[in-house]
């Protein structure tokens, strides 16, 4: 069984970052689309709304979901295994919460468009907000602060 | 707001002090699993309360939760935030290590219980529809509870396990775990803000 060696302290008062895309921002503002339209619709009901400004709310907040994957995608030895180790889990647990969400709505006998266009809501919701965690995580991961094998 | 202070030893102008203390990273869970079966149970809570539609089990859910959501960040904003900031590092590893992990569990769980129940609690008094009397103090709502959800998920929550997996590494970077605090205290201090104005419009609706 090999010894673990012991990593080096990182430089201090450095966080070590490098640049990265600003997916945080993009995120907040893809969150906050989805927040308007939901706000949007549900400050109409009962009342049959058109469904056009949350449709487009929607969609800008995906094309702000796709770009931020995109950017990520571009950033040369991003730490994927540490990104994908924490946007799993997350995945997991905001999957229930969307999914306690879509239950209300049913339960409401929500249908129609509104159920498609707040359903598609909570699937940006449930896939961004794991998105930026695990960017959150990884944007700090440096493997040679990390317990290593060591060669002895 | 409070003021975190920054030890003269984290900032890069100062001669350089010792990283985090190795004892820092004794083992600790990022996701408290024992807490898991209670968020379970209170899910389940949730979701039987939502299905019977019942007006008593609905405010029990929303009130607690309400309650529970706004004294975590009110407290954390305003009370532990500035003591945090006058602690040594060592202290303030030690605390975050016991803290973070139970706010992993703890917050999206009430915030959830929260509005899930609240929403249900609207459905059921009537008090969503579009003819209720106070329709923009309920709009309000939804805009204040939107935008406390926008910066806990997207700054807050992020922070919170960033930090846990930072303390986890052998070697955690003192400025990573500081610059994350800071965000997760100021975050909570300004959700803590808006949390007054909750508490105005449901005290508001609450007395009409």
């Amino acid at each position: 069984m090999s010894a673990l060696a012991e990593p080096a302290a990182p430089p201090h008062g450095d966080t070590g970052e490098r640049p990265l895309p600003p997916v945080t921002p993009l995120a907040m503002t893809s969150l906050a689309l989805i927040v308007a339209g939901g706000i949007y619709l549900s400050a109409h009901i009962p009342k049959h709304v058109p469904l056009t400004p949350a449709i487009v709310l929607l969609a800008a907040s995906a094309l702000l979901l796709v770009t931020n994957l995109l950017l990520l995608y571009r950033v040369s030895g991003f730490p994927w295994g540490r990104f994908f180790d924490v946007a799993k889990w997350a995945l997991l647990g905001y999957t229930i919460i969307a999914g306690m969400i879509e239950y209300a709505f049913l339960r409401n006998h929500l249908k129609g468009g509104a159920l498609v266009v707040l359903t598609l809501s909570l699937v940006v919701f449930a896939v961004h907000v794991p998105v930026l965690i695990g960017f959150t995580v990884a944007r700090f991961y440096k493997p040679e602060t990390e317990l290593a094998p060591s060669a002895a | 707001m409070h003021d975190i202070a920054v030890d003269a030893s984290l900032k890069g102008t100062h001669p350089p002090a010792p990283p985090a203390p190795a004892a820092a990273r004794d083992d600790f869970e990022i996701v408290p699993r024992a807490g898991l079966p209670l968020v379970a149970i209170v899910l389940g809570l949730l979701i039987a309360g939502i299905a019977v539609n019942e007006l008593w089990p609905l405010t029990f859910l929303h009130v607690v939760g309400g309650a529970g959501w706004t004294i975590v960040d009110l407290f954390l904003g305003f009370v532990l935030g500035p003591i945090l900031g006058h602690l040594s590092i060592p202290a303030r590893i030690e605390f975050t290590k016991k803290l973070m992990p139970k706010m992993v569990l703890l917050m999206p769980t009430l915030v959830t219980v929260t509005l899930a129940a609240g929403w249900q609690l609207g459905v059921h008094m009537g008090t969503v529809d579009s003819s209720f009397a106070l329709h923009g103090w309920i709009v309000a709502s939804f805009i204040v509870v939107g935008v406390m959800a926008v910066i806990a998920l997207g700054l807050l929550e992020p922070a919170n396990i960033a930090v846990l997996f930072e303390l986890k590494k052998p070697q955690p970077n003192p400025a990573v775990i500081e610059k994350l605090m800071k965000r997760f205290i100021y975050t909570a201090g300004a959700t803590g803000l808006m949390q007054i104005a909750t508490l105005v419009i449901m005290t508001k609706l609450a007395s009409s």
